[in-house]
């Protein structure tokens, strides 16, 4: 395989992963997780 | 995990008190030395004219010192401060941690001993010879383990590792591989080597490591830091935890790429250049990410700006981190880094992002940190914050004003051509043009130092008042 078709699959696969980074970390499901970490400063001192 | 009720289980405080007495002291004797070489640029003959005390050695010893010495001792004191609270454990590795700490203390005295001696590799921020690089990657995997071990004993019920733990172990991880890459060295003698690499993949190698030591020593540790102490100082969680999230992995994905601009209209091919503009630009996006989520931290208590002199270390570093971080891209561009490379524009960006972000925040933090670690409600003077905090904006604010003025004056004057194509200045003109700006830097420094030894001093009054307090662990959740 052409180096450039690798370099070009990886591109791509990065973006891809990034955009699912970004709907898994606004999809609803996470709210309370989220609030959850959000608060792990307060926990313990 | 099972502990006996009658022998609670500390934090290890040791180290972070260590680290940050530390720092505190390292910043004084980098900041010493910066404002050591800003007066050489004035007055020339403080040099000595002695080898060692030439401006060619004492540059990277006042870079090293601030970066490593100074970040790096708030950066470890921190992030162990941090992952102990965030995990509800002790810092895992035992007597490592301790390790850490002297090895650390062993590469600095080693770096301020050999730099002045003229031992170098030449590549910037990266100028230690190998035995020291050596000494370096081993201190670095064993705070890896430290750091992450903690994070793998995290207690059950804490099932999140919290952001800022995210924003550290990127910085740990993406250090240990720009270091190791980047000092790939042939030995030639006990302090002499030669770089792996030849011609321009040096030059590239180079830059994706110095690039990366800004983008992930200097700001991924950075926000680490923000992301623990500003919530903590406000009181109040984290704006978005979902931007968080979303900005880090931007950051990660981005920053990697974005060290050719530092190598524009060179011998670097011109697609491996635009590729470096183009991720440079990018970066905006999470960077400022970052900024908007510490600043929108405080909606509904920006009030306590007003009387909080620490809060206000924090938040003034995120403005000074947003408008370096507009500043970066926008110098990145092609057309304007042909004005601006090789210029004080240069000097005037990094230390807007270094005195105005990393320097502010980092106090911030250990204004924060120090009177808890010994057993003080607040620091010794809550007066001399204040003054420390108008000393170092007055003083960064004349620093890269004058910094900026002098390098679009240098750019402007450097390309300005005659109608016959012959140079209108010659370069001794824009230096003496210069002159003025180099004052009103060294005094912009110093008012900085100033503050940095008002620090010192309020540090050890607190210190010496209070003792060293050990922290117990919270006990485990019976059902856990």
């Amino acid at each position: 395989m052409d180096i450039n078709t690798l370099r070009i699959i990886a591109t791509v696969a990065s973006f891809v992963v990034f955009i699912g980074i970004v709907v898994w970390a606004w999809s609803r499901r996470r709210e309370a997780d989220f609030n959850e970490a959000a608060n792990l400063p307060f926990e313990q001192d | 995990m099972s502990l006996n009720n009658s022998e609670a289980v500390m934090y290890n405080d040791t180290v972070v008190r260590q680290f940050s007495i530390m720092a505190v002291i390292w910043g004084v004797v980098g900041m010493l030395v910066g404002v050591i070489i800003a007066a050489q640029l004035y007055i020339p003959e403080l040099n000595l004219g002695l080898p060692w005390t030439s401006f060619g050695r004492l540059r990277p010893l006042h870079t090293n010192a601030v970066i490593f010495a100074f970040g790096g001792c708030t950066l470890f004191a921190t992030s162990y401060y941090v992952v102990q609270r965030t995990c509800q454990t002790r810092l895992f590795g035992g007597s490592l941690a301790s390790f850490t700490f002297w090895a650390w203390q062993l590469v600095i005295v080693a770096a301020a001993v050999s730099l002045p001696l003229g031992f170098t590799q030449g590549k910037e921020y990266a100028e230690l010879e190998w035995p020291i690089d050596i000494l370096i990657a081993v201190t670095w995997v064993s705070y890896a383990i430290v750091f992450f071990g903690t994070i793998g004993k995290r207690k059950v019920k804490v099932k999140h590792i919290y952001v800022a733990n995210w924003f550290f172990g990127a910085f740990i991880i993406a250090v240990a591989l720009l270091h190791i890459v980047n000092s790939a060295a042939i030995p030639a003698d006990f302090m002499k080597s030669y770089s792996a690499y030849a011609g321009v993949q040096d030059a590239m190698v180079q830059w994706w490591y110095g690039h990366n030591a800004v983008g992930f020593f200097l700001t991924a540790g950075f926000l680490g830091i923000m992301y623990y102490f500003v919530p903590k100082q406000v009181e109040r969680p984290v704006y978005s935890y979902r931007l968080s999230i979303v900005h880090f992995w931007a950051l990660i994905f981005t920053y990697m790429w974005a060290g050719p601009h530092h190598l524009h209209y060179t011998a670097l091919p011109d697609w491996t250049q635009s590729l470096g503009m183009v991720f440079s630009l990018i970066l905006l996006a999470p960077s400022w990410g970052g900024m908007i989520n510490g600043m929108m931290t405080m909606s509904g208590a920006w009030h306590k700006l007003r009387s909080d002199p620490i809060l206000r270390f924090l938040i003034v570093s995120l403005s000074f981190y947003g408008m370096s971080t507009f500043e970066g891209p926008m110098m990145a561009i092609k057309t304007v880094n042909a004005l601006s490379h090789y210029t004080d524009w240069t000097v005037g960006h990094v230390h807007s992002g270094a005195l105005g972000w990393v320097g502010l925040v980092s106090m911030g933090a250990l204004y924060y940190m120090i009177p808890r670690l010994f057993g003080q409600k607040q620091m010794y003077s809550v007066k001399a914050i204040e003054l420390h905090f108008w000393m170092a904006t007055i003083g960064i604010v004349l620093y890269i004003a004058a910094m900026w003025i002098a390098g679009v004056m240098q750019g402007l004057m450097w390309r300005g051509v005659n109608p016959d194509g012959t140079l209108t200045y010659t370069f001794v003109e824009s230096v003496k043009a210069t002159y003025p700006f180099y004052a009103l830097r060294l005094l912009g420094g110093l008012l900085y130092l100033g503050g940095m030894v008002v620090m010192l001093w309020n540090v050890l009054k607190t210190a010496s008042n209070g003792q060293s307090v050990n922290v117990p662990v919270p006990p485990v959740a019976a059902h856990a």
